[in-house]
């Protein structure tokens, strides 16, 4: 008999501190979570030990994906007509005259369409513009290099404002993209870029790393 | 002993002094199903979080220039010419390429950084004490010994076939060890010839 009612009584767990873990794990998740911002371009960056944040403001990204296809966006959270003057600017160095609603849709939307198609690409809110197959902003021929445009608009647009530029590639695609998307800015005296990477683990144990956290900790110390 | 004999009883079968067995169940809240959903939230706020958040890297190019003495110029003893070929290959070569080309090497991925700090170390064993170089680095709130390499100049030279990867990863090189002046330079004709030919004699593993 009594063989019986041990086991029966060990069934029964005290479940609140696993509750409590459990609440304290999901509330952190919820703090910590920044939900990904929808990407209609899969982009996989490659990895370095830089440990600078990406700015949110003031900054022009120029994205390169697996298939060497060049896109244009802007990050101007705060001022969003800024946006819409690049636009604005770049359609006009071809004689096309956008609607207010087609700006609208480009200002938080990933762009890579030949100048000649930004207008029937941009007729499509943010949210159907994923759906949409995009050729990419042609850049390898420096004849036909239309990033010069769109660089040389967003200097204008930014102008007395500190603009940096961003270029996200995917670790697959090709160099001479990168390069034609450099001597695009190049040619606009542009000299100063920031790569996307993702964070990646400093290696230990060579000197030259052990030399690089000396320098550090001196650097806190002061 | 008793008390759990008493629980037990009660709780499983018919037979029943009922007040106190009715209380005490009443203190116990099931917490499965809330444990259920509390860990459907943090898996779904795991998967969507973004731990990760991505990083910037500098990169300064220098201007184009015909001009001669806007040119950075390099000496041969402290120079190491990296290329960068297709199927993560890498082609190296240190001061000037010999005519036969007996210098040119090739190289992968993971040696790469044992040859760069090779050739830093060799260039910072010939280092003869620069006063002006220390002065200035002093001035600037640098380390003195960044002087000692001031002779070491690694080009990178991405052919057309390397990928963007390969490029980050050269260039993460020079930050992980700690390469003060390196450029990304266009590939000479001559050296994309010996890459070519190496590529074709070595047989593809």
């Amino acid at each position: 008999m009594p063989s019986v009612k041990i086991p029966k009584k060990s069934t029964d767990t005290d479940m609140t501190p696993f509750v409590d873990i459990g609440f304290l794990i999901l509330s952190f998740f919820i703090m910590a979570t920044k939900f990904k911002p929808p990407e209609p371009v899969p982009i996989v960056t490659p990895n370095s030990v830089n440990s600078t944040e990406l700015p949110e403001n003031n900054a022009v990204m120029i994205s390169i994906d697996k298939d060497n296809k060049v896109y244009f966006s802007v990050f101007a959270k705060k001022d969003p007509a800024i946006a819409d003057e690049i636009v604005r600017n770049v359609a006009l160095s071809r004689n096309i005259t956008l609607s207010d609603a087609e700006v609208k849709n480009f200002r938080n939307s990933i762009t890579g369409m030949p100048v000649n198609k930004l207008k029937g690409y941009l007729a499509y809110p943010a949210a159907e513009q994923s759906k949409i197959k995009q050729d990419g902003i042609p850049v390898l021929d420096s004849a036909t290099n239309e990033l010069v445009w769109w660089i040389a608009a967003s200097e204008r647009a930014f102008a007395g404002q500190e603009l940096k530029y961003l270029i996200k590639g995917d670790g697959e695609s090709k160099y001479p993209t990168f390069k034609a998307v450099v001597d695009a800015l190049k040619r606009n005296d542009k000299l100063k870029y920031n790569l996307v990477t993702m964070p990646e683990g400093v290696p230990g144990n060579s000197e030259l790393d052990n030399y690089n956290r000396e320098v550090q900790r001196l650097g806190t110390k002061k | 002993m008793a008390s759990l004999d008493t629980g037990d009883g009660g709780g499983g079968h018919k037979k029943g002094p009922g007040v106190k067995k009715a209380k005490k169940l009443n203190t116990r809240v099931d917490m499965t199903p809330m444990v259920d959903l509390a860990f459907l939230l943090i898996t779904f706020f795991i998967f969507t979080a973004t731990m990760n958040n991505p990083t910037t890297m500098d990169l300064n190019m220098p201007k184009d220039t015909d001009k001669k003495d806007e040119l950075t110029k390099t000496k041969q003893s402290g120079a190491l010419t990296l290329m960068l070929g297709k199927d993560n290959h890498i082609f190296y070569y240190e001061g000037e390429l010999l005519p036969d080309g007996s210098n040119f090497k090739t190289a992968s991925y993971s040696q790469v950084r044992d040859i760069i700090i090779k050739k830093k170390r060799e260039v910072e064993a010939s280092y003869v004490r620069d006063p002006a170089c220390e002065a200035e680095k002093q001035n600037a709130g640098k380390p003195i010994s960044l002087c000692k390499q001031k002779d070491f100049f690694v080009m990178i030279k991405p052919t057309d076939e390397s990928s963007y990867k390969n490029a980050v990863d050269i260039l993460d090189e020079m930050t992980i060890n700690k390469v003060e002046r390196y450029a990304l330079v266009k590939v000479a004709d001559t050296e994309m010839d010996l890459i070519k030919a190496t590529e074709a004699s070595a047989p593809k593993q």
